[in-house]
């Protein structure tokens, strides 16, 4: 494993070559924002994205996943018996993922594979992708990655680190997953000293970059009553309209709903992305709610992220500061500002 | 992590229920809105690899319905079939309550954990249930009564109530618990218009404090709805109960039933499967939000 050097003019040989073997997506630009498409024959790629709109989760975490299937044809012997469904999963790349969202997947894997259960579905789809993360020259205003133990050049979850050095890519091998896929793409010049150089000085630079911050220091040793219990939630959950775009977008929001659909006494049980802002979330079947309240709702999902997570597995915050329900939150809810107000809330005289 | 090439196997799919078979079908209640089931899965194999503890649930799977999660009413003792007291309120308990012996559903379990017997042993226990919530309670009680079983805990005290006589559920068990002498039974109803009726009248905390004399070196099983457990907590509380010491099965919406779909937590814990079984004292430090 090391740093290989991808010119820019190769760079449509290598991914064609790549394209024998992997689907290949890349970020394509569609109506103003940009999200990853199969790549077209003889497409160029188009660099220039901050990130797409859409986080890569569904990648992994389809948005509805076929789970199994059924028949309720009478005059089959397998008749109401739920079956799992055959499906394929084709060897996929995904070039140009940001390292905040390649991050985001194993904060998020820790709750589909754990020592109590494996999600086969999580599991597969993890190994048949191939991840060819491409680190971001210049973050976008919005991006806080660097508070979160995360940053613009993050290696964790990706398999290759493109560094984008203006003439040429260096693209740093961090797995063996990665090490095959540049071998399957003909990648195959060693990067220089001077090279690998700038591409430590671009990573370096970037950081800097990075003009938003958020404090976490005191998350983990809050009393979680305390944070529960705390005046700002009214404030924090006041303009919003519960529409969900936040949970939709968020690179590390997993949670989904189990539903069967029937046909011409043909099912599905399919699963699909669901979303801890909508009342029907927690709705039991009696007609009691835990989180009726729009502001329960709204406390969940930051609670969640910022200290149930952080108690929980004790590796940060659920958070890659990618800024996405910054940038898209109709109402302008600011995760950054609810960091702060949770960070640096008082503690109870109690504790 | 983990190394995910070797071949996840089709039974390692936690989603995926195993087929059974209902064998009978049981109305409890006067107002037929509880029934209960009887079932037999359909491979030996699955029966052979199913091991529930009381106080654990299954996900009950109706094609084309849906899932919902039930408590296991039946005791590991009673082998050969699993016992399942379904209340007639949503989309699969409606579709459920038309479904005939001999029909085919889905179980996936058992999930969640479940009542502390280790600790328990040695200690007399004290059951307190009300309405319907009293299906994981009934299998709790089966198996401390089994021969094998009875010796490793003190006294055993039940106390069950509902609204009226006729929503009282397992009557006939209830009936054969009275009468023996290992097991002491308080059966009570809110109001009865029965001149004859033979058992308490009274509110389940009223009928605790009445009945039980203290909590020292005991345990208290406690389900019921919101209020029930929310007046019995102060008597439970005066009797010398610690908050370590009184056990609360919980209920909540659920999908997956195995932590990861992510609607049924409290705090940082899935009721699914950090639960439904929490003891008051680990309530008390997660937020109030059930």
């Amino acid at each position: 494993m090391g740093d290989k050097i991808i010119k820019k003019g190769q760079l449509p040989n290598v991914l064609k070559a790549l394209k024998k073997t992997f689907e290949v997506f890349v970020p394509v630009r569609e109506d103003g924002f940009y999200r990853l498409k199969p790549l077209k024959d003889g497409e160029k790629v188009d660099l220039r994205f901050t990130n797409t709109r859409l986080s890569p989760k569904s990648f992994v975490l389809p948005q509805s996943e076929r789970m199994f299937e059924f028949t309720l044809d009478e005059k089959s012997k397998d008749a109401h018996i739920v079956k799992e469904a055959p499906k394929g999963y084709p060897p996929k790349v995904v070039f140009g993922i940001r390292p905040c969202d390649a991050k985001a997947l194993r904060l998020v894997h820790v709750n589909f594979d754990n020592p109590e259960f494996r999600d086969p579905w999580w599991i597969k789809r993890l190994e048949s992708v191939t991840l060819l993360g491409l680190g971001c020259n210049e973050p976008c205003s919005t991006c806080f990655c660097t508070s979160v133990n995360c940053g613009p050049f993050n290696k964790e979850g990706l398999d290759v680190l493109l560094y984008d050095l203006g003439e040429c890519l260096l693209a740093r091998t961090l797995t063996e997953k990665g090490e095959k896929l540049l071998q399957v793409g003909g990648v195959d010049k060693d990067a220089d000293s001077g090279l690998k150089k700038k591409a430590d000085e671009l990573k370096t630079r970037a950081e800097k970059k990075i003009g938003s911050h958020v404090p976490t220091d005191k998350l983990g040793k809050k009393n979680v009553n305390d944070l529960f219990d705390a005046p700002f939630w009214d404030d924090v959950a006041f303009a919003c309209i519960n529409c969900g775009a936040c949970t939709f977008l968020c690179p590390t929001c997993w949670c989904f709903d189990i539903q069967d659909e029937v046909t011409k006494r043909q099912g599905d049980r399919i699963r699909n992305w669901d979303s801890c802002m909508f009342p029907l979330f927690t709705l039991h079947a009696s007609g009691h709610n835990p989180r009726a309240q729009k502001v329960q709702r709204v406390r969940q999902r930051f609670m969640h992220k910022l200290k149930y997570y952080v108690d929980k597995y004790k590796n940060g915050v659920a958070c890659v500061g990618c800024g996405r329900c910054v940038n898209h939150c109709p109402v302008n809810i600011d995760i950054r500002e609810v960091f702060r107000l949770m960070n640096d809330s008082e503690d109870s005289k109690q504790q | 992590m983990k190394n995910h090439n070797e071949e996840l196997r089709l039974s390692d799919n936690p989603y995926l229920p195993f087929p059974a078979r209902i064998q009978q079908i049981i109305t409890e209640t006067e107002d037929r809105n509880l029934k209960t089931f009887k079932v037999a899965f359909i491979n030996k194999g699955d029966e052979q690899g199913f091991h529930s503890i009381p106080g654990q649930f299954c996900q009950i799977s109706v094609a084309g319905k849906g899932e919902i999660p039930l408590g296991i009413a039946s005791s590991p003792t009673e082998e050969g079939y699993l016992l399942f007291t379904v209340n007639r309120t949503g989309v699969v308990t409606r579709y459920l309550h038309h479904m005939k012996e001999g029909d085919t559903i889905g179980i996936r379990g058992p999930l969640g954990n479940w009542y502390p017997w280790d600790k328990m042993e040695g200690k007399s226990v004290v059951v307190i249930g009300g309405g319907f919530a009293f299906t994981t309670l009934r299998a709790g009680i089966v198996y401390m009564l089994h021969p094998e079983e009875r010796d490793r805990f003190k006294d055993i005290t039940v106390v069950y109530g509902a609204r009226s006589p006729g929503l009282l559920l397992y009557r006939k068990e209830l009936e054969q618990w009275e009468k023996r002498d290992d097991v002491n039974v308080h059966i009570t109803v809110d109001a009865t218009d029965d001149p004859h009726w033979p058992y308490n009248v009274g509110f389940v905390p009223a009928i605790t404090e009445q009945k039980i004399t203290t909590g020292e070196n005991s345990y208290a099983l406690v389900c019921g709805p919101p209020i029930m457990i929310k007046f019995t907590q102060p008597v439970l509380e005066r009797l010398g109960f610690k908050p370590e010491q009184v056990i609360i099965s919980l209920e909540m919406r659920m999908k997956c039933g195995i932590g990861t779909c992510g609607r049924c937590n409290i705090g940082e814990k899935y009721v699914c499967k950090d639960g439904p079984v929490f003891s008051l004292a680990q309530l008390t430090e997660l937020p109030q939000e059930y």
